[in-house]
């Protein structure tokens, strides 16, 4: 008795930044270690061998493209564990050499990152800076520079923005990291399948990944830290991922998370060259087509295929409804954040009163995405909020 | 012709459940939504930490379970899912003015307010902006098409029928709604659910005031609106001062235990004086009331009656109906249309800020707001059969 309008059928997925769907090529990929290939990478008979093989020889793919050790790579969950294990692990390690640590980050950062800062704040003595941004959501490194004391350890700046697509100046931040011997970690799980990933171009020591945000599966990700790095392992048990993360290695997620990067990143700029296309046609017509819109984040520099809006006189989640039922997945900004009443975070920072903030709308391509789709999307978008404004 | 297409108010329990899987099955593109409202939460330790001592009793609007059972059903009929956040528009309409009220001496029904206000107001107005036809929730009360006009009437479930809160609706309001169970009992409704196999089929009943954390408004009010328990005294009709009261919100007319009052007959609370804090106590022949002054009157076809008519009427939810006597008066700026209503024998437990609702045999024809009641006539009884509360 199925009768859902939005049947996938006819649905358009525009929203990107929250998941992608996994490429039939990295299913292929991960199938084997599912079934025949199910040993435990640390068993001494053959079925550990083999599983020993594939988790190296992952790892070996993704140093590659980070430009980076092997043994640099720890897999992790995803990006909200890698964000923890590097906040806290390197909070921790120093604080257990007796010192007060003090930690600079942004306020547009993902929660992963800020619930995470809060804590060492709170429960661990840490001293916590936020650096303002600008109303394109970009951070000024001389502002960072500005906020480093003799106490500061790290400096953690994510690499694109979820909520508005802004990217930061990572390589000049890293420049004053380098200078004053700070710890330099980047939340990158929005760059990952669209920027580059070349640690020592952008000079970071610790970089967040999360493998389902280009297209490979949810429940995997990567934390590089640069080697010497201090780092508190916060899950301990078995001495996986040399000991900085306990825990028997997710063979199958591990070799998607591989095939997925790889991918991802030779693919990168005609994939890129194609969304920004998208992108720019989408922006111009919502902004043609819905009175008062306004484009959010930084107008260039920003991830290719995304696109964020406030919108005057509706509500998110109420645009977000009417466009689910027209056909039209987008989101206001973060999903983990749908649902609730409060206004994005990250507009506060970038200076949206919360009036305006509460129209938020994100949409979010991907490769599967055609001219179609946008043209659709536009018409939705523009008829959706012409309904909600007039009730 | 498409298909109309139909919002449901989910709230996780059975009756709307049952709604939106017979909608589906009788063919309608059905949309389920669940409306976030205010409640006091569990998580407010500063709120709950005042009553320590009282038993806690799960009892919020939109709980997680709440939320889960909706989702699932919704999931299990292959309909969408929406949770809206009304929080704040419920918490001014509703909440504050269920304080207010009992802080000017009166007893508020929410519920009327939350259905004219949010469910068939606010939502309703959504649901259309959406693009759907109607909105149907799980009342058991009836419309019906009359030459153009829409009619309510009451659900035929004597036990469960609900046209008593959904008085102060309109033509505009009721001309896109739509009450399935309004047909069936509540065993009934029971039955269809375990034939549709929802999860909620057996799923306890929900409670009356879904915003207070352990069900018991007296509870509510200390926490919230501490500023209405002035305690004062307590005084008989003739002014004789019989003891003292812990703030006059805390008491309901009609009431008789809990008074703390020792004299020698049953004592009831006649009625609630705000001006002088007082709570006055009478008699079982005192408490009844001959006729009562109705304000904010919503007339259900559109207009008022051009004479006296009458007609059977019911002064609280749980009430019986008793013939009355409605006498259209001039509006007044506070309290808009008004009218006299005159019992045709006095009844008791009249209570300002409940609604009295009028009624032809299953007609719902309006109702309105209980300014005040009169005295009885001297020396007159009540018998114990025209207590409306049986």
């Amino acid at each position: 008795m199925t009768n859902n309008p939005a049947s996938p059928m006819t649905h358009i997925y525009l929203d990107h930044s929250a998941t992608t769907p996994v490429d039939p090529r990295v299913v292929d990929a991960m199938l084997p270690y599912l079934t025949e290939q199910f040993g435990n990478a640390s068993s001494l008979h053959r079925y550990g061998q083999a599983a020993l093989a594939t988790l190296e020889q992952s790892r070996r793919t993704v140093a590659g493209i980070l430009n980076a050790r092997p043994n640099e790579i720890v897999f992790t969950s995803g990006g909200s564990e890698s964000d923890n294990l590097a906040l806290r692990g390197v909070a921790l390690a120093t604080r257990a050499q007796g010192a007060q640590p003090h930690l600079i980050i942004t306020p547009i950062e993902h929660h992963a990152i800020l619930n995470t800062a809060a804590q060492l704040e709170r429960e661990f003595g840490c001293a916590v800076t936020r650096v303002p941004v600008n109303r394109h959501g970009g951070v000024n490194p001389d502002d960072i520079a500005r906020a480093i004391t003799p106490h500061t350890i790290l400096i953690s700046v994510m690499y694109a923005n979820n909520e508005v697509g802004t990217i930061e100046p990572l390589s000049e931040i890293s420049k004053i990291a380098r200078a004053r011997k700070i710890i330099f970690h980047t939340d990158a799980v929005q760059a990952g399948g669209y920027l580059d990933l070349d640690v020592e171009k952008l000079g970071v020591d610790l970089m967040s990944l999360g493998a389902h945000k280009f297209h490979g599966p949810k429940g995997v990700g990567v934390l590089y830290v640069r080697g010497g790095t201090p780092l508190l392992p916060m899950q301990t048990g078995g001495s996986h991922e040399r000991s900085r993360r306990a825990g028997t290695e997710n063979i199958p997620y591990i070799a998607g998370f591989a095939a997925a990067l790889q991918i991802a990143q030779s693919e990168r700029a005609a994939t890129n060259a194609r969304l920004l296309a998208l992108r720019e046609e989408l922006v111009e017509a919502i902004l043609e087509r819905v009175v008062g819109a306004q484009l959010t984040g930084d107008p260039k520099n920003r991830l290719p295929g995304h696109a964020s809006f406030v919108i005057p006189g509706v509500i998110g989640d109420e645009m977000i409804l009417g466009l689910d039922l027209a056909g039209i997945a987008g989101s206001t900004g973060s999903a983990c954040t749908a649902g609730s009443a409060e206004p994005s975070h990250v507009l506060a920072a970038l200076g949206y009163p919360a009036e305006l903030a509460r129209g938020a709308l994100r949409l979010t391509l991907g490769r599967d995405n055609t001219e179609a789709h946008i043209a659709r999307a536009v018409e939705v978008v523009a008829d959706v909020v012409g309904k909600l404004r007039r009730k | 012709m498409t298909t109309p297409t139909v919002v449901v108010a989910l709230s996780g329990g059975v009756d709307s459940s049952t709604v939106a899987a017979l909608l589906v099955e009788r063919g309608y593109t059905v949309i389920g939504m669940m409306m976030r409202l205010w409640a006091e939460s569990s998580d407010d330790d500063h709120v709950l930490k005042l009553d320590a001592s009282e038993k806690f009793v799960s009892n919020r609007c939109c709980a997680p379970e709440a939320v889960a059972d909706a989702r699932g059903v919704a999931h299990q009929l292959g309909i969408p899912f929406y949770l809206l956040n009304y929080e704040a528009d419920f918490k001014t309409r509703v909440v504050d003015y269920f304080l207010a009220e009992y802080a000017r001496g009166a007893t508020p029904n929410p519920c009327l307010e939350c259905n004219r206000q949010i469910k068939f107001g606010a939502l309703l107005a959504k649901a259309r902006a959406f693009g759907a036809d109607f909105l149907a929730t799980g009342h058991y009360a009836r419309t019906r098409d009359c030459a153009g006009k829409i009619e309510l009437l009451r659900g035929r479930d004597p036990q469960k029928d609900q046209s008593y809160a959904l008085s102060l609706l309109t033509q505009e309001q009721l001309a896109h709604v739509m009450f399935p169970l309004g047909e069936y009992t509540k065993t009934e409704t029971r039955a269809l659910a375990r034939r549709f196999g929802l999860r909620v089929a057996e799923k306890h009943e929900s409670q009356d005031l879904c915003f207070v954390a352990d069900g018991d408004y007296r509870h509510f009010l200390r926490r919230h609106a501490p500023h209405t328990l002035t305690p004062g005294d307590i005084v008989d009709t003739r002014g004789n001062v019989l003891g003292r009261h812990t703030g006059i919100a805390q008491y309901t007319i009609g009431q008789r235990k809990g008074l703390g009052l020792a004299v020698g007959e049953p004592l009831y609370v006649i009625a609630l004086d705000p001006a002088r804090n007082r709570v006055i106590v009478g008699r079982a022949a005192e408490l009844g009331a001959r006729e009562l002054i109705a304000g904010a009157l919503n007339w259900i076809a559109g207009e008022a009656p051009r004479g006296d008519i009458h007609i059977t009427a019911k002064i609280r939810y749980t009430a019986r109906q008793v013939a009355a006597t409605v006498s259209p008066l001039p509006p007044e700026s506070e309290t808009g249309a008004r009218a006299r209503v005159v019992f045709a024998e006095p009844v008791r437990d009249v209570t300002p800020g409940q609604a009295v609702v009028f009624y032809a045999d299953e007609v719902c024809l309006g109702g309105g707001i209980i300014q005040g009641a009169s005295a009885p006539e001297p020396g007159s009884t009540i018998p114990a059969s025209a207590r409306p509360d049986n």
